[in-house]
């Protein structure tokens, strides 16, 4: 199936897969095979992972978003979305330990999007396991 | 007295020659990134189609009749203006355009006795108004040449709070619209309310599927969500094709300062030859004079 990730300024992935694992605001983590019934759903702070037919794997960060998905389609619209390469690892290890301090003294919702953007970032990096 | 209109000369000469240096790298500037600003308006298309069919297939669900961006107010008491001008000028008529257009709209606003509010975007479509005493809302800048996603998030972020506050009753976008490098139209887009055709159209199934979407969350939410993201997209796409079309004006502009210049030189220049050749043919005169005057003197000597 034809799988496009598109950001309003440019078309960030486009390919042929064999399966593609995103999650969604309220239902959790949700896969598509070829052939899935017709979808459309609202997206979360997420580590996207596309299966290519290759058996690659293409990583990404996707910080929220929606996911339209048809038998033989699957298009992610977001206005942030970072391919696995692109990610700054160091940054994100940062960002996920301001957010984390933060979190200890004041809880609100944008420190936890910022937490959860850190944990994406590094989930689709591969660098959340060793600090 | 001929030789100092000479110096002046040279000196006027050399200074239009150092502007033309200065407008022809400008043109040439412009040229180069109206091809990229071109490259950016084609990136934001497949997005803005894509969450196109997007909403029309959920307003196609019957969804969108009660979202307060698809209905348009009974009674239009403000409308607001969000004009896209340039930062800078030295870019002909673009921002007068503009400018113009949305100006006319506002007189004709308070002339049969509405309000209207200024969403002034680009720092030349700020002063202006302000110059002008209108009464301004928020103003956006810093961004015309290189607009980014994020600019037009906050430009719409702006415009959906008004008016869903109900501080303004529809929203219009006047921008200059990108046809080609050679042709570059000012228009005026209603923004919000949706106009009906954008939305319709959808027949609540995806392409080429058959089954009608299942929705998570709810189709109404997922509309509700999604309807700024549409209107981000359209700013967006205004931003660019604005931009796209400054560069091109600031071409056309700098090409025919540049031509400009080459006449002025070319002008000066036959000017400064002539006061040179006259000063010559005073310096000759003056020298045969002098000299004839000595042979007269020597002649007489001889008598």
């Amino acid at each position: 199936m034809k799988v496009e990730v598109v950001s309003p300024e440019r078309v960030l992935f486009s390919g042929i897969a064999t399966q593609v694992i995103t999650r969604t605001e309220s239902g959790g983590e949700i896969a598509f095979l070829p052939g899935h019934t017709s979808f459309l759903g609202v997206l979360t702070e997420n580590h996207t992972r596309i299966y290519l037919e290759d058996g690659k794997v293409q990583n990404l960060a996707v910080h929220r978003g929606y996911v339209e998905a048809s038998g033989a389609h699957v298009t992610i619209l977001s206005d942030n979305a970072e391919l696995a390469e692109d990610i700054d690892v160091t940054r994100a290890r940062a960002a996920k330990e301001r957010a984390e301090t933060a979190m200890r003294s004041e809880h609100d919702a944008s420190v936890e999007a910022d937490l959860r953007r850190a944990h994406a970032r590094l989930s689709a990096t591969g660098g959340l396991g060793n600090p | 007295m001929a030789g100092g209109q000479e110096r002046i000369l040279r000196g006027r000469i050399r200074s239009v020659q150092a502007t033309k240096k200065i407008t022809r790298a400008m043109e040439l500037i412009a040229a180069s990134r109206i091809v990229k600003a071109q490259q950016r308006v084609q990136a934001a298309v497949p997005y803005s189609e894509m969450i196109t069919n997007v909403v029309k297939d959920l307003a196609a669900g019957g969804s969108g009749n009660e979202s307060a961006f698809m209905k348009p107010r009974d009674v239009v008491k403000t409308t607001c203006y969000v004009t896209i001008a340039a930062d800078r000028g030295l870019c002909g008529g673009y921002n007068a355009g503009v400018l113009r257009a949305t100006e006319g709209e506002v007189k004709a606003d308070v002339l049969a006795g509405k309000d209207y509010a200024i969403v002034p975007v680009g720092r030349k479509s700020e002063s202006y108004f302000k110059f002008r005493g209108y009464a301004l809302r928020q103003g956006f800048g810093g961004f015309s040449d290189a607009p980014k996603y994020e600019n037009a998030k906050a430009i719409g972020e702006y415009v959906v709070e008004q008016f869903l506050s109900g501080a303004v009753d529809r929203v219009e976008l006047v921008y200059t619209r990108f046809v080609s490098s050679g042709t570059q139209e000012v228009v005026r887009r209603p923004l919000i309310p949706l106009e009906r055709e954008v939305v319709e159209g959808g027949d609540g199934k995806p392409e080429g599927g058959v089954s009608a979407y299942e929705f998570e969350p709810s189709a109404e939410d997922i509309l509700g969500s999604l309807l700024p993201r549409y209107v981000e997209a359209r700013i967006y796409a205004a931003l660019l094709n604005a931009a796209a079309s400054e560069h091109a004006f600031r071409q056309r502009a700098m090409k025919s300062a540049t031509d400009n210049a080459e006449e002025l030189i070319k002008s000066l220049s036959r000017t400064m030859n002539r006061a040179r050749q006259d000063s010559i043919t005073t310096e000759i005169m003056e020298i045969v004079g002098g000299a004839e005057a000595l042979s007269g003197a020597d002649d007489m000597v001889g008598v």
